[in-house]
């Protein structure tokens, strides 16, 4: 390190939201031509912690330091304005402006009457698309980019001012392998400018390869730095998750009944090609690859969502068409969607109204809801599922991440489906409950319901499922039993790597 | 690429094919079932039909800016109604009437000024409490036409200038003045939205809003300036409209609201905003000015034109979301 200074130092911040200590005395720094990862599972307070740094929330307690200057920081441009830039992982464009307004966006160069200097403006524009190996002009719309792309675009603002700290938070989630080298000559190219660089990433190949010190987040609470060339994947694995990564698998295997859902050559446009597989009663299929690899969008068409562009889906050996989710449940297909607040519950009405919400036009006496029968049918699976509230009055919106998601799988187990999809069902739920959800998988299937859990955790895929479909790029990569499936062969069919003959 | 290209330039040209269309149908069918001997096309009527595109396209081009921005305003029909009123009483105070006819440009700076405020009103609740623009502008709607009706109850307010209603009748290079704000106020918006730094941060507000407060833009004093301009050019309409009549009813202005939206939505503005074009609503007041006037010629009542209209933008709204699919394998919501 050529300069001790720190570019950026946090002491002691702590955030809390009602209910929650978000961050609780978190402190770490940066310095220059330094790259430092930040690391912590899902809900650990990453993004917590880069919208304190951005201004967007303000700490309850700690301090700020830009190069050893305590800073209040109010907002995203006064960051901007001190050298801190944000590349933000959810892409932050207007897709109906150019390349080169979004990379400039809130910086337009100016001439005489706020007019816009657009020849400077193209002109610096395409010296940063150069730097960055792109294909595409500053002209160019960005609606009409792939999501790679776009997160080039986002990239490429950090290059528009000469910043003191670049904050990447899980820039390579959409991005090819070749993009990677490119965005990691950028980060390379930052740091030899003495920029400090923070990487939030989960991807340990990659923190491992450029970072020279990682910090860690556990619920909330800073667990240490560690430097890099020091440690190794197990250490870091054990501070984020306050043991080593269980990655044992499924061993209980029950009887299996007939195939409840085949489907074959399945086909939906761009975001899925040729797929097959097929799930049994009793059975437990783990669907596994990155974001963006096809596996909600799989779920979709499976539940009337899209229409797929070729294949068929058999139910009990019988081909069906699905057009719309109402079909689908008529069928005995449900899926627990992937955002539960968004798509799963309604958060304001209470958990009695969300649990019988797919069946409530069923539930009448004369011309009013049966309220007995609504009563009736949240006891069972109250009981059932162990959901633990303090009544059906209490709003879903109130409970903590693991009921609301046993509200939803209750509300669907009571349309007695055969076929069951739970998409990522413990996201953003805490450890304890993660292991319930996880029994409770297995107890469904059983019970006999063909059950299929798309998960982008490798433990939980490992843990729940008795065969494992692999996806890369919107294709089956390969099929596991959990008898053969390894880590390692794991991760190479979802990073698109064909296995080698042996 | 070039389909996207292809599809830009269908999406920007679909307007002017439009009121080729209709020019070209109402010339030549429209002839034969025409209850006047004149032929639809001529020289003279198209002048008149722009001259009376005017005051309604004046206020959809403020409209045009205001979606872009991703709001709507509402209470524009009021707004043009209270300068309106501005504009003609101003004139009979006595100080005003000792300056003789140089009392006509301060009452216009009067009842543009009175435009301006109306429109930094909404523009600061909009702004400070973050309330919906929708909401806001309903409620000044309804607040500002309760203005209009206490100034002088049922009766309209009159005043006639001849200095000014020469002016606003004459003609100037070929076109009626009326015309000439038109297109004038076209020029400016246009220049504006495109060159302007002040345009762009518009539509990257009302793209994504979101990415436009992460990039340090200030959504907030944006959103004013186009309250603004709203409200004045609501007030220039007035200028323009009233200068020529010289008489207020107390129930003026109303719907303008309306027709502006269907003006700036047929021209292909999104409604949600950060998409479209001024070049673009100037063709949508220009085709429904065609509509109206075409069917009239063709000897169509007002409630038969009003049908066709509305039949048409929602054609046109269909169109538009068939071309802006994403093939087959979109989310079904």
């Amino acid at each position: 390190m050529t300069d001790p200074t720190p570019v950026l130092r946090l002491e002691g911040i702590v955030k809390s939201f009602p209910g929650v200590r978000a961050l609780d005395g978190v402190s770490f720094d940066v310095r220059p031509g330094e790259v430092h990862a930040l690391m912590g599972e899902n809900g650990a307070g990453k993004s917590t912690l880069m919208k304190v740094l951005g201004g967007i929330h303000a700490p309850n307690e700690g301090k700020i330091f830009i190069a050893e200057e305590p800073v209040v920081m109010t907002s995203p441009m006064q960051a901007k304005a001190k050298g801190v830039v944000f590349i933000h992982q959810e892409l932050s464009l207007a897709d109906e402006l150019t390349v080169a307004e979004n990379i400039f966006l809130g910086e337009l160069p100016l001439k005489s009457f706020g007019r816009v200097d657009w020849a400077k403006l193209y002109a610096r524009t395409d010296a940063i698309l150069k730097k960055l190996n792109v294909r595409f002009t500053a002209k160019t719309r960005v609606g009409d980019l792939s999501i790679a792309n776009q997160q080039m675009v986002e990239i490429g603002r950090a290059l528009t001012v000469s910043p003191r700290a670049v904050i990447f938070d899980e820039p390579t989630a959409s991005l090819t392998d070749a993009e990677k080298v490119v965005l990691f000559d950028v980060i390379a190219d930052l740091q030899s400018q003495g920029v400090g660089i923070v990487y939030i990433s989960h991807r340990m190949e990659e923190v491992f390869k450029i970072t020279d010190r990682i910090s860690v987040l556990r619920d909330g609470q800073y667990r240490g730095t560690l430097i890099t060339a020091d440690t190794d994947e197990d250490e870091v694995t054990k501070l984020m998750i306050g043991r080593s990564l269980d990655l044992s698998r499924n061993e209980s295997h029950h009887e299996m009944g007939d195939v409840a859902l085949e489907v074959r050559g399945l086909s939906c446009g761009t975001l899925f090609q040729d797929v097959d597989f097929a799930v049994r009663k009793g059975e437990v299929l783990g669907f596994y690859g990155l974001v963006g690899a096809g596996r909600t969008e799989i779920a979709e068409t499976i539940f009337g969502l899209r229409n797929p562009t070729a294949g068929q889906i058999y139910l009990n050996g019988r081909e069906v068409r699905i057009h719309s989710p109402i079909d689908a449940v008529r069928m005995g297909i449900s899926l627990v969607p992937e955002d539960r607040k968004g798509q799963g519950l309604v958060l304001s009405m209470n958990c009695r109204d969300n649990m019988t919400l797919p069946q409530v036009d069923d539930m009448t006496a004369g011309p009013f809801v049966s309220d007995g029968a609504e009563i009736a049918i949240f006891d069972q699976y109250r009981d059932k599922l162990d959901i633990r509230t303090p009544g059906w009055r209490q709003l879903v919106g109130n409970l903590s991440g693991g009921n609301q998601q046993k509200i939803v799988i209750g509300k669907w187990l009571s349309m007695r489906p055969d076929v069951l999809i739970v998409d990522e069902p413990t996201r953003g739920i805490d450890v304890g409950s993660k292991s319930e959800i996880h029994s409770l998988i297995r107890d469904l299937a059983a019970q006999g319901f063909a059950v299929i859990v798309i998960s982008s955790e490798m433990p939980e895929v490992l843990h729940v499922s008795d065969r494992i479909v692999a996806m890369y790029s919107g294709k089956v990569m390969r099929e596991f039993t959990s008898e053969e499936v390894t880590e390692d062969n794991l991760i190479q069919a979802i990073s698109g790597i064909t296995e080698k003959v042996a | 690429m070039t389909t996207d290209n292809r599809k830009e330039i269908l999406k920007r040209g679909a307007i002017w094919a439009f009121i080729l269309v209709e020019l070209a149908f109402f010339s030549i069918i429209g002839d034969r079932l025409s209850v006047s001997d004149k032929a639809f096309m001529d020289y003279a009527n198209m002048l008149l039909l722009l001259k009376q595109s005017a005051p309604i396209g004046i206020i959809a081009l403020g409209m045009t800016i205001i979606m872009i921005n991703g709001n709507i305003d509402l209470s524009v029909g009021a707004t043009f109604a209270l300068a309106a009123i501005v504009l003609l009483d101003s004139m009979t105070w006595p100080f005003m009437q000792a300056l003789g006819d140089w009392a006509i440009p301060l009452a216009w700076v009067f009842a543009l000024l009175t435009g301006a405020t109306l429109g930094a009103i909404n523009g600061l609740i909009v702004w400070k409490t973050g309330v919906d623009a929708f909401i806001v502008t309903l409620g000044s709607m309804l607040g500002f036409r309760g203005l209009v009706f206490m100034f002088n109850g049922e009766q309209p307010t009159s005043h006639l200038n001849w200095t000014l209603v020469d002016f606003a009748e004459g003609h100037f290079l070929g076109l009626h003045t009326p015309t000439w704000f038109l297109l004038c106020a076209a020029l400016v918006l246009w220049l504006l939205m495109t060159r302007t730094v002040h345009g762009r941060n518009a539509y990257a507000i009302g793209n994504n809003r979101e990415a436009a407060v992460n990039a340090g833009i200030r959504v907030g004093p944006h959103m004013l300036l186009n309250f603004i301009l709203i409200g004045f050019l609501a007030a220039l309409s007035a200028v323009v409209f009233y200068s020529e009549s010289g008489s207020v009813n107390p129930n003026d202005g109303m719907l303008f609201e309306l027709w502006a939206i269907t003006a700036v939505v047929l021209g292909g503005t999104k409604l949600a905003g950060g998409y479209g074009s001024i070049i673009s609503t100037l063709g949508g007041v220009i085709a429904i000015q065609l509509l109206r006037k075409g069917l009239g010629h063709i000897g169509a009542d007002t409630q038969t034109v009003n049908l066709v209209i509305g039949l048409i933008l929602i054609a046109v709204l269909i169109l538009d979301r068939q071309l802006n699919r994403k093939g087959q394998g979109e989310l079904k919501i």
